[in-house]
């Protein structure tokens, strides 16, 4: 930017134009950036793992498991606003040692005369724990059905990755079930 | 500080015949000082608005239990008088101010962009009209706060969440356009000799709040568009239901938000730079720093945005973060109050109006300020967050801040637009007016919100009820006072004592080299500056 | 001058001069609180207040010194400087410091309120428009809160209570001496659940857990009320927290009484009741549960909250209403019911609703038709 004559002369008439376009093109570059922090805050949030959110599905691997602590895993259930299904934890808690693979089972029922679409949403407490959580099959990684009646067991199958703090002593798992039949696929 | 040789432009030298008559001269307009008319009275046509949409609010709160409206009307009222005010009134202002006077600060003939210029204003009117007729729908107005969080605007909205969206498209639009034309008008119409550094401080202040514009109004757009497709088109930004999050539309909102409250600020700094320095007969203290000092600003409000999700449930780096990037914003805010302060002493100072109102932003704002540092202190935050200290803390920086920057604005240049000074006792009744009202009003909040008051409730229980009844009290004060300024305003235009055209003794700058009032054309041969 | 000069040293001095902590009971000041932590908070709000205040008094005392001091009417002649470095230096790294001192203490004390382990009771708190749910989890006992206030005294029929607004029908218990843990989520929108005297604020957020911690010391039994800090719709200013805290002891009974009052409910809805005596009960429960939505005379809101009085439903289809008070209307704010309440709540306040203002249609719903309608 230089500042000793800056009016544009016959020559360079189309100098404010230029400064404008770039001004345009910035605001539309904002507008665009704003988007794009929907997928850049999901990205944020699964490579750190913080906000409590839990990653997709892992591969299962054997790997060591830490005997010298427990680690207590409560389960809990809400249904939002407008999801009448029964849901419940069959088991309010465990007791599991870090790198060990454990099975739990959750149970959904749809009460109403019509077939419907379940989404549940995970959430983990404290929310440093979540990216030590390792699931290879929840119910939570896809949309699930059930017809007008219908209730079935839903399996979870996770572990604690060995490497969770040592001051972690209690990880709550959440679930909660919202109506995705608006966006069923 | 300029210099300039006068070059007197008292009469149009090509052969025009001066502004057109009639209305369409308003509607065709491209000349800055008639858009900066019209924004004006634009903003006070909002500010007035909004103030009666306070006063609702604040005659509802006069006593515990519901008088005189409902608790889904209130929250109408809530929520428009944010919008309104944000948007409508502070920003309006500031850009009526940046037309009338930074072409004539820097030396330019007009914007760079006079056409877009007119289209910036005329969207207005009609954004604010859409958004106001939701009031008379049976949906009702908007009603979940001017930060309008998902699932709350989305899910749970009345109808008019559409026009809402609509409405603020239109405004961002402006608020696009306008600033683009200030950037484009700074870079490139200096007069010769104008360095980037010579340049007033309100052109500063100005130029860097227009790419703050640029960069965070196309953000909202965004956002607001995120809405309109979760409402209308399936899809789910913010519904987890189908895996959004109704936090990201916390971020991405006050990424926008955060941002936007330095835009509603930066200007008053730069007027009162400006006022201070006239009215003490001395230069401002530490021109290069204040400039500095509004960078940093500037850079530091995209890195603190989540100090308004202190309780959403960040994680603790986060948390931590945010705390100290806060905090670090208040250093360069300090350094522009004592450069003021600096300024000040060891001068010759009067007190007309403008100096009165500059004086009172000095002092309330920092009073603003020091809210805004304990708010900072992320541990104190969940104390403080969503209460009245909040409340309390927004309304010192906006009210007794920009709102009194904008109207010592108004005083200061009211000869030089009019061509006639206003009445100086009635300006000061005004001020005192509105520096009692002001405070009365909203001193008692920072009280009511630490007692554990929340905002945006119909109603409170008992022990609320005392200093809800004196902020009550003070809000008519105020509200009536500006019928003063109103009067006023137009008194002055009408007649009064003729101007020069230096208007104060202690002004200095390129706008107080030409004829009071300020000729319709100016500066067509662009002055020299030392 | 002289106003403004006095109004400012007046509320120096009666800050400097005034106990901060009698300021609170003057309803001037932030609560300390019962818990360490809402202490250390308090310490950290009065620290930053009085460094904001005594800058303020250095920087307004200049300014001030120059209004009186510094005039044209007294002659003062201005002077020229107007820049000095060694000054930007200097008021840029002294703040710069306290700013450092200040985050020291505050870093300190949010890591303190973010370590939630370790914790002996565990409760979930679900926010829902407009009430809140609590869980107490491996304990078998959940309820929902109301606000009790009724609405002839917010609408200022009859005189307003003391604790108006800020009573509930059941308090959330927790017991002194042990760390209690806080799970919060929403059913809706966003809400925020607070109670300044243990300084515990977190939102409400549908699909997320949000978690928080307090330990009430033992000696700091008592009642402290709290309320919803995140606007969630047209009654946010009505769904507050009564925190009860009692003893570890008084804890276990109660967390006894809840588990026999759920069987003693489930078998009192075995039992037979009069007309009479559901219209009474559905009074009582239509006032707390009902009345924020549909009106104390049934009269609902507009088109926002369906009138029960005169209504087809309440008239003529009692399968439907049953189910709608059971199951909720999916895509309204009408919930379901069936968790919140009774079986003998809900067919008290429906068989209340068909009789009602001037509704008589004379029919009764029975705890068992409830039970049996939930198959």
């Amino acid at each position: 930017m230089n500042s000793n004559s800056p009016l544009p002369d016959e020559n360079s008439g189309h100098k404010p134009n230029n400064t404008a376009l770039k001004l345009v093109i910035a605001a539309v570059a904002m507008f665009g950036f704003g988007f794009a922090l929907v997928p850049l805050y999901d990205i944020f949030c699964e490579i750190t793992g913080i906000n409590g959110k839990t990653g997709g599905p892992v591969e299962r691997v054997e790997q060591w498991v830490d005997t010298s602590r427990t680690i207590t895993v409560q389960f809990i259930t809400t249904n939002n606003a407008g999801m009448p299904w029964e849901f419940e934890a069959l088991q309010e808690e465990v007791e599991m040692h870090p790198g060990a693979w454990t099975q739990v089972e959750f149970w959904a029922l749809n009460p109403t005369a019509n077939d419907m679409v379940g989404q549940a949403v995970p959430s983990v407490s404290p929310s440093e724990a979540a990216e030590y959580v390792q699931k290879t099959e929840c119910f939570c990684f896809d949309q699930q059905t059930l017809k007008a009646g219908e209730g079935r067991k839903m399996p979870l199958i996770f572990s604690l990755d060995p490497k969770l703090p040592s001051h972690v002593k209690k990880v709550t798992m959440s679930y909660t079930l919202f109506d995705a039949g608006a966006f069923a696929k | 500080m300029t210099t300039a040789t006068a070059s007197h432009d008292d009469h149009d030298d090509h052969g025009h015949h001066g502004p057109a008559k009639g209305i369409m001269r308003w509607v065709l307009t491209t000349n800055h000082k008639d858009i900066g008319t019209m924004y004006l009275w634009f903003a006070f046509a909002m500010l007035l608005t909004g103030g009666v949409m306070a006063l609702i609010v604040r005659a509802e709160l006069f006593q515990p239990g519901m008088q005189l409206i409902r608790p889904e009307f209130y929250n109408q009222m809530t929520t428009m008088h944010g919008l309104i005010m944000v948007f409508g009134a502070i920003m309006p202002a500031f850009v009526g101010l940046a037309n009338w006077m930074v072409p004539l600060m820097i030396g330019a003939p007009d914007m760079a962009l006079p056409r877009m210029n007119n289209w910036s204003f005329w969207i207005l009117p009609f954004a604010f009209g859409m958004l106001l007729f939701t009031l008379f729908t049976e949906a009702g107005a908007p009603n979940f706060g001017w930060t309008f969080y998902a699932p709350l605007s989305t899910t749970y909205a009345p109808s008019s969440v559409t026009y809402f969206i609509f409405g603020v498209h239109m405004m961002g639009i402006s608020s696009i356009m306008g600033a683009i034309n200030i950037i484009v008008t700074i870079l490139n119409l200096r007069a010769p000799g104008m360095t980037l550094m010579k340049m007033p401080l309100f052109v500063w202040t100005w130029f860097i709040t227009a790419y703050l514009l640029v960069a965070v109004m196309p953000v909202l757009a965004g956002v607001v568009t995120m809405m309109l497709m979760d409402i209308h088109y399936g899809t789910a930004f913010f519904d987890a239901a189908g895996g959004g999050d109704p936090v990201l539309f916390q971020h991405v909102f006050w990424f926008f938000g955060h941002p936007e409250v330095y835009i509603m600020i930066l200007p008053a700094f730069g007027i009162v730079s400006q006022i201070i320095p006239t009215f003490a007969r001395k230069p401002l203290f530490g021109y290069a720093s204040m400039v500095y000092a509004t960078s940093s600003i500037a850079f530091l409000s995209f890195i603190v945005w989540a100090h308004h999700m202190f309780t959403v449930g960040l994680p603790l780096q986060t948390e931590l973060f945010f705390m100290y990037a806060t905090m670090l914003i208040a250093i360069p805010t300090g350094v522009k109050v004592f450069n003021w302060v600096s300024t000040m002493f060891r001068v010759s100072m009067t007190f007309e109006t403008p100096m009165l109102f500059a004086l009172a932003f000095v002092v309330l704002f920092t009073i603003g300020g020091f809210s805004g540092l304990m708010l900072a202190i992320a541990p104190a935050d969940f104390q403080y967050h969503d209460t009245y200290f909040v409340v309390a803390h927004f309304h010192y920086v906006l009210v007794p801040g920009a709102l009194f920057g904008i109207i010592a604005g108004v005083y200061y240049w009211l000869p030089k637009w009019t061509g006639h000074y206003y009445n100086e006792n009635l300006g000061k009744f005004h001020f005192w007016m509105s520096f009692i009202g002001v405070n009365i009003t909203f001193f008692p909040m920072h009280f009511v919100g630490l007692a554990g008051m929340p905002r945006r409730i119909p109603d409170y229980a008992l022990q609320f009820a005392d200093f809800n009844a004196i902020a009550t009290v003070g809000a008519f004060i105020f509200g009536f006072s500006q019928l003063i300024f109103l009067f006023l305003l137009i008194k002055t235009i009408r007649g009064g004592e003729k101007a020069t055209d230096q208007v104060w003794e202690g002004a200095e700058g390129l706008e107080w080299t030409i004829p009071s009032p300020a000729p319709y054309h100016t500066f067509a041969e662009p002055p020299h500056v030392k | 001058m002289f106003f403004r000069t006095w109004q400012l040293l007046s509320s120096v001095v009666l800050g400097l001069v005034s106990a901060p902590a009698a300021m609170a009971d003057w309803g001037l000041n932030m609560p300390q609180g019962i818990t360490e932590v809402s202490q250390s908070i308090y310490e950290l709000h009065m620290l930053i207040f009085w460094i904001c205040v005594w800058i303020g008094v250095v920087v307004f005392g200049v300014m001030f010194y120059s209004i009186f001091k510094h005039r044209k009417s007294k002659g003062a002649v201005a002077s020229k400087f107007h820049e000095s470095l060694g000054l930007e230096l200097l008021w840029t790294a002294v703040p710069t410091v306290i700013l450092i001192a200040m985050a020291v203490p505050a870093t300190s004390v949010l890591i303190q309120m973010y370590d939630t382990t370790n914790s002996d009771v565990d409760i979930k708190v679900t926010g829902h428009q407009w009430k809140w749910q609590y869980d107490y989890l491996g304990e078998d006992v959940g309820f929902f809160s109301n606000l009790t206030t009724t609405d002839d005294e917010i609408y200022n029929r009859t005189e307003k209570g003391e604790n108006y607004l800020e009573e509930v029908d059941y308090n959330v218990v927790v017991p002194t001496g042990q760390k209690v843990r806080f799970l919060i989520t929403s059913n809706d929108v966003i809400h925020a659940w607070w109670v300044p005297e243990i300084a515990v604020k977190k939102d409400a957020i549908p699909g997320y857990i949000n978690e928080s911690w307090a330990f009430i010391p033992e000696g700091q039994e008592g009642i402290y009320r709290g309320k919803c800090a995140e606007l969630c719709g047209v009654n946010h200013g009505f769904m507050p927290i009564v925190l009860e805290a009692v003893t570890g002891d008084e804890y276990q009974v109660w967390l006894e009484e809840q588990r026999a009052g759920k069987i003693a409910e489930a078998a009192l809805a075995q039992g037979d009741f009069t007309f009479d005596e559901l219209m009474v009960e559905g009074a009582e429960v239509y006032a707390r549960s009902c009345a924020g939505c549909h009106g104390t005379e049934g009269q609902g809101l507009g088109s926002v909250f369906p009138a029960l009085a005169g209504s087809e439903m309440a008239l003529n289809d009692m399968a439907g209403h049953i189910d709608i008070v059971l199951n909720g209307k999916p895509g309204s704010a009408m919930q379901s019911f069936s968790a919140q309440l009774s079986d003998v709540e809900i067919a008290a306040v429906i068989t209340f609703e068909r009789n009602a203002w001037g509704n008589d249609t004379g029919e009764m719903v029975t705890p068992k038709m409830i039970i049996d309608a939930k198959k």
